[in-house]
């Protein structure tokens, strides 16, 4: 399936570029080149990783990251030329790259990885060993795939790009008989073609026009993927938290499009006009969460020319406000002295509209601005422009289905649809289900109402059909960044499916947030200068210096990462658990937005104490569910190995992603920053399973662990989510492969979640001008959806199956990290509520069991299961959410499956076990969950992971809480360890462990408090009220915060197991 | 000037308008019943005693034009929001007189004057309810889209949302704002059925407040600098049952600081309350208060 599933995926693409972009055919060679550089890359940077850390993690923290990969890739590009050391280089580049393409975003990740890295490194040779195998194998899997999917599109790419471009042509033409040969043979891809490739590569200057109206010049290889040119920029403006910006360029339509950094730019500016405008693409609806006052700078340039252009509307008097902002900022103090200031100020542009009486005005507001300093007038700017009605809305003209003339703004919320100035309606993204075009057809699909049974669909006319594209792309990108925690992996092509499967590749707003919590560079000094009001002189020297050696090198090593991104899909999968929790975390945050109108009305504190309830209920399905996940993640993963063409993109490029740094950078970056930190809850996890297992066995009560985590942000647990994926490598580096399996386990997981997203997004649409976007759904959703269709029962079906079997494995094996695991699942569990309560009972036996003994069944089960996963996907591809549901978990499966083999220790087993569990429930919320608090409490993960062994996703935030825990014990290393209390009781044993957070984020503070409750009791506890007591307290103690989690893990020990 | 978009300013003034005699027999008015003009006068008298002495408010008075009979309704004649009022164009022929006074009234009060020239707006201020985020107004028998649409651009700050009235006169004639973030809704279907689309519209949260009766949804909620939190609301005797719930113990507990303060002008007299439904909430507080820091919420 997913061979064809990709297959049709790509022919869509190719029909949606309207056959004018030959994206694929350059992709699917690029990607193999990609592949090649990647490892070779992922070598390089394995070896400068280590240099630097063996130099000394100092240094090279400081160090901005694009530093970093550019002398890695510079370095490394003479190297890459010679074929790639694959092996033990290429496990510790892997591990390495992973770290280095955050490096770009983030030194401190790589630091962090770094620091992992030693451990992981032992770790990920055991598992190089299979990600060797698994990169090349992956590599030439996808390479042929790419051939042959990519064959005709080549063919037409060529006569395309001939058409265009006559230069393009020869290269292109190089290129595609490379790639082709390529995709027949990996190491075609590292061979030599390459490199004459690069000797050959005529380069082209980039006009790239900055915010602040300078113009930044930059040579890049004419094939260079919009990346390339992308971090060029970047890296030109000292910007790290880069995720909110992209480049655009006009479409020979003169419309401002977007260039997707994961194709080549040439591909997509169609013209020889190399012009380029950095941008805010996405706005971050509260910029005081940014890290670093440079990007808060860029993002008022941006504003200020949107305000004064007229497209951010604004009343007169926050004209005059923000323009006295902007003086502040800009100029600083006003001097009374000063002659004529008001002359200076109608020299600039405030407004549209600018009159003198506004002038007046915004001199006698700047002067009450004395002492401001800039980066105080910045974020005095921001906090008044962020609440305006229009920010961060991207208009697009339309008509309704009556022919009127109407504007769909998409924004951080959903999509809004206005007739003049007026909002008329609003789709939350919660709201839609799916998201699709045909033609110059937009339509988007809405969930039902609480008294609506069906689903309706709202059909909306574009201009023609690269308009309905462009606004279904900007959807798909805006709901990935908003609203998952990780990026959707590119739509699994499904059989005779065509359209684009275009994704959003980037890193998600939790990511880039996650990402950004980490930077530990001294804050960049930038002049701050009027825009366009004081000419600069042009800083594209130095990018234009590069040598071709280096540009090499870094095309290379960019493209690789682009292609990862494009193949990284697979790797997004990866992300996907994390997908999965960012559906839970929306939900938490905007409860108001899953629920009905009415439950926003409800008081918080209420849903909350529901919730909870619902995730009782939840573990336990989702025990049951991750077991099925699991097996479907295996046989995902084995489809993907087996499957050269369609599965095996996915999976290489998660391999890609893991070994490379540069693709799947940045993801991979944050994954693996996040991973760190899971790797060392893990240990600490591990560590007090163990511990609680004892107590459990012996005593056979009933546990409940109830974390309250009162953050102020919600979002974040979200990027630790995603982190927790990626950082299964580290993990297992650190302490046992064991660890490392979770952490891959916790992966699948995402890959899960993923994978129902594809199969969503999967499109029905015949011609490049459709495709479909299924935004992930909250669990909830999904199962509302469920009982209406019957793909979804039959998922639910398949997945019981599956569980069943895991859970009989788990309980066989009476351990006590299936307690831990349970935890997790309960996370999940929130999510799933309904569906689980069923699993709890077998959760409760899976949890019984040993973990060793456990994992290594499960392993075997999952490793069985695999077969039967395999089967779960297809039929998760009709496009129900339950359906999807178990494609994910057969995703995790196959994942997990993965994992096991290369760390092929037991501890990959547990964490095999663990998944399954997930794959029942919501395992990709549950991760998210698990990931953030992994942040907070990394070191101290590990110890879940063991004990969630059945289910992945619990694993990860089983680690999550037990850090917390082990933080109470007193090496909380994010946190510091306030207070630590137990209170016991007469039939119930209390105890309870608050673990204080308190954290430095740009400036902003943020507490966060975990509280884990642990009641143990022989007789029947009443877990609502307990739950309820513990909620209550929380918020008596913090009446100010809120609760956004609440994770009860409830053991119960079943005397037959014993 | 501070904060643009404060939400809900400090209510420092209010608008009023006197009872004009004609009031009894030429309102506009959508039951039957007979007006008891004496009692009206001296319920309005009563009422605005509240608002100066009580509440400390800064009363400016309009005298009553006999030849506009719905004059003492001036919550429709204008919508006051920050530092700008704009000037409506009532959907009632006979009621677009009224604007002028309060034309000159707001413009003593330094306020930045939009007016609503276009032929084709009708706007009601009954129909305009404001957040303290956005706004929303109702499409009704008063108000069209023209209208809607000039408001939007007369405050470009903020969303402006339409929501459809299908039954009753104004938007607020079943909802009011009872607090910040908080929305007093009545409980028959045409108002519930608004309430969740402008709960679909909005991209911000707020907590309601069903009230029994739909008319007693219709209050006034001011954030007075000397007072703290006040809510007029009906009384007892008028709507037992949603004055029970408008009553501080209940649901206006989980508000900080919240004083809850009985006033309603039935409460000061024993008249009849059968005609006048929302006459006196009709007393339009958005014209009525005018905030000099921020804004002032469109009540």
């Amino acid at each position: 399936m997913t061979t064809e599933a990709g297959s049709e995926t790509e022919v869509k693409e190719k029909a949606e570029e309207s056959a004018a972009e030959p994206d694929q055919s350059e992709k699917a060679t690029e990607d193999s080149q990609e592949v090649a550089n990647a490892e070779v890359e992922e070598k390089e940077k394995a070896k400068v990783k280590e240099k630097e850390e063996k130099e000394g993690k100092g240094i090279s923290r400081y160090l901005p990251t694009w530093l970093k990969k550019q002398k890695s890739q510079s370095q490394t590009s003479p190297t890459k030329e010679a074929p790639p050391t694959e092996e033990p280089v290429s496990k510790v580049t892997q591990e390495e790259e992973g770290p280095a393409p955050e490096v770009n975003g983030h030194a401190e990740e790589v630091e962090e990885k770094e620091e992992v890295k030693s451990e992981q490194v032992k770790e990920k040779e055991a598992e190089t060993h299979s990600n060797a195998s698994a990169d090349t194998e992956p590599a030439k899997e996808e390479k042929v795939e790419e051939s042959a999917e990519k064959s005709p599109e080549e063919t037409k790419e060529t006569t395309e790009g001939e058409g265009a471009e006559e230069e393009t042509k020869e290269k292109e033409g190089a290129v595609e008989a490379e790639g082709e040969a390529g995709e027949g043979q990996t190491s075609i891809f590292q061979s030599p073609l390459r490199l004459v490739r690069k000797n050959k590569m005529k380069l082209v200057v980039c006009h790239v026009t900055l915010l602040d109206g300078t113009d930044f010049t930059c040579e890049v290889e004419k094939r260079a993927k919009g990346q390339y040119l992308f971090f060029k920029v970047c890296e030109h403006l000292n910007l790290l938290e880069k995720d909110y910006f992209g480049l655009t360029y006009q479409d020979n339509h003169d419309q401002k499009c977007w260039l997707d950094p994961t194709k080549e730019i040439k591909r997509q500016i169609r013209s020889n006009n190399w012009q380029f405008a950095f941008n805010v693409k996405f706005y971050p609806p509260d910029p005081s969460l940014l890290t670093e006052d440079i990007t808060r700078y860029l993002l008022c340039l941006q504003l200020r020319e949107d305000v004064a252009s007229g497209r951010l509307p604004c009343s007169f008097v926050t004209h005059a406000l923000l323009g006295s902002y902007t003086l502040q900022a800009e100029i600083g103090d006003y001097e009374p002295d000063q002659p004529r200031p008001l002359d200076f100020i109608s020299q600039l542009t405030f407004a549209p509209n600018q009159n003198k009486e506004m002038e007046e005005k915004i001199l006698e507001l700047y002067k009450s601005h004395r002492g401001m300093t800039p980066a105080q007038a910045d974020t005095q700017f921001l906090e008044n422009a962020k609440k305006l009605s229009m920010y961060g809305v991207d208009l697009h003209h339309a008509k309704d289905s009556e022919g009127v003339d109407i504007m769909l703004g998409v924004c951080a919320n959903g999509l809004l649809v206005y007739k003049d100035r007026l909002r008329i309606n609003r789709f939350a993204w919660p709201k839609i289900l799916k998201i699709s075009y045909k033609r110059n057809n937009f339509y988007i699909k809405i969930r039902p109402g609480e008294t609506e049974q069906f689903e309706s669909t709202v059909g909306f006319k574009l201009q023609n059909h690269r308009a309905a594209k462009r606004l279904w792309k900007v959807c798909v990108e805006n709901h990935s960044f908003f609203r998952l925690n990780a990026p959707e992996p590119p739509t699994k092509a499904r059989f005779l499916t065509l359209g684009s499967k275009f994704r959003y590749s980037g890193r998600t707003q939790a990511q880039t947030r996650m990402a950004s919590s980490l930077i530990d560079r001294p804050a960049p000094s930038f002049e701050r200068t009027s825009s366009k009001r004081t000419s600069r002189s042009l800083d594209g020297a130095p990018m234009i210096s590069i040598t071709e050696a280096g540009r090499e090198s870094a095309e290379n090593g960019r493209e690789p990462h682009l292609e990862l991104h494009s193949d990284s899909k697979v790797t997004v999968v990866d992300v996907s658990p994390g997908d999965a929790e960012a559906m839970l975390s929306q939900h938490s945050p905007g409860s108001s937005e899953l629920g009905p109108p009415q439950s926003s009305l409800r008081v918080h504190g209420d849903n909350i104490y529901v919730r909870h309830s619902n995730l009782m209920l939840e573990d336990h399905d989702k025990t049951q569910e991750e077991v099925l996940k699991h097996q479907a993640s295996i046989s995902q993963l084995k489809r993907s190995f087996m499957e050269a063409p369609p599965p095996s993109p996915p999976q290489p490029n998660q391999w890609e992603k893991r070994l490379t740094s540069s693709p799947a950078t940045i993801r991979l970056q944050q994954q693996q920053v996040v991973s760190v930190p899971q790797t060392e809850a893990a240990t600490a996890d591990n560590t007090t399973s163990d511990t609680k297992e004892p107590a459990k066995t012996t005593e056979v009560e009933i546990e409940e662990t109830v974390v309250v985590q009162e953050i102020s942000r919600a979002p974040k647990p979200g990027l630790v989510t995603v982190a927790a994926s990626p950082p299964a490598a580290p993990s297992a580096e650190q302490e046992m492969r064991e660890q490392e399996v979770k952490v891959q386990e916790e992966a699948v997981v995402v890959e899960e979640a993923k994978p129902r997203k594809e199969e969503s997004i999967s499109s029905e649409s015949e011609s490049e001008e459709e495709a479909e976007y299924h935004p992930y759904l909250p669990v909830s959703i999904s199962h509302t959806q469920i009982p209406e269709e019957k793909e979804e029962e039959e998922e639910q079906e398949k997945q019981e199956e599956d569980k069943t079997a895991e859970l009989q494995v788990l309980a066989s094996d009476a351990s006590s990290l299936p307690a831990e695991v349970i935890q997790p699942a309960e996370e999940t569990s929130r999510e799933e509520e309904e569906s689980r309560k069923e699993d709890d009972t077998e959760t409760e036996e899976t949890e019984k069991t040993t973990n060793a003994e456990e994992e290594k069944e499960v392993e075997r089960e999952t490793e069985e299961s695999t077969d039967d996963p395999m089967v779960t996907p297809d039929e998760a591809p009709n496009g129900l959410t339950l359906p999807e549901e178990g494609v994910t978990v057969i995703d995790a499966h196959a994942e997990e499956e993965e994992e096991p083999k290369m760390n092929g220790e037991p501890s990959l087993i547990e964490a095999e076990p663990l998944p399954q569990v997930i794959c029942c429930s919501e395992p990709p919320v549950v991760k998210t969950e698990m990931v953030t608090i992994s942040d907070t409490f990394a070191a101290q993960k590990t110890e879940i992971a063991t004990k969630e062994v059945p289910i992945v996703h619990t694993e990860t935030k089983t680690i999550t809480y037990e850090a917390a825990q082990l933080d109470g014990n007193g090496d909380g290393e994010p946190g510091v360890l306030m207070t630590a209390q137990t209170i016991t009781s007469e039939s119930l044993c209390t105890t309870t462990t608050t673990h204080i957070t308190k954290t430095l984020k740009g400036g902003l503070s943020e507490t966060r408090i975990e509280k884990r409750i642990v009641i143990t009791g022989d007789c029947d506890i009443d877990h609502d009220q307990a739950l309820a007591q513990a909620i209550k307290e929380a918020k008596e103690q913090h009446p100010d915060m809120s609760v956004t989690r609440v994770v009860v893990h409830k053991e119960t020990e079943l005397a037959e197991e014993d | 000037m501070a904060g643009l978009m404060a939400g809900y300013g400090h209510y420092t003034h209010a608008v009023v308008r006197g009872i004009p005699a004609s009031l009894a027999k030429e309102a506009l008015r959508s039951s039957q019943t007979e007006v008891d003009l004496a009692k009206a006068v001296k319920e309005h008298e009563a009422y605005v005693e509240v608002l100066r002495t009580r509440l400390g408010l800064e009363v400016v008075e309009l005298p009553a034009d006999e030849s506009l009979p719905d004059c003492v309704f001036v919550e429709d004649a204008a919508v006051v929001c920050g530092d700008t009022a704009l000037i409506t164009r009532p959907g009632a022929e006979s009621r677009r007189g009224e604007t002028e006074a309060m034309k000159g009234a707001l413009k003593d009060l330094n306020l930045n004057i939009v007016e609503m020239t276009d032929e084709n707006a009708t706007l009601d201020g009954g129909d305009v309810l404001f957040t303290g985020r956005e706004f929303f107004v109702g499409l009704s028998k008063r108000t069209n889209q023209r209208g809607a649409e000039i408001l939007a651009d007369a405050f470009k700050d903020y969303a402006v949302s339409t929501v459809p009235v299908l039954d009753g006169l104004h938007l607020k004639s079943f909802c009011s704002m009872g607090g910040p973030g908080l929305i007093v809704i009545g409980s028959s279907e045409p108002a519930q059925k608004a309430l969740k689309i402008m709960q679909q519209m909005s991209d911000h949260r707020y907590d309601k407040l069903t009230v029994p009766d739909d008319l007693a949804a219709n209050c006034i909620y001011m954030n007075l600098p000397s007072k703290g939190h006040v809510l007029l609301h009906c009384t007892a005797e008028e709507f037992p049952e949603s004055a029970k719930v408008l009553s501080p113990p209940s649901t206006f507990s989980n508000f900080v600081s919240l004083t809850i303060k009985h006033i309603h002008p039935q409460s000061w007299q024993e008249g009849p309350p059968s005609e006048q439904p929302n006459w006196f909430s009709g007393l339009d507080l958005k014209s009525t208060c005018l905030c000099c820091c921020s804004s002032c919420p469109g009540l």
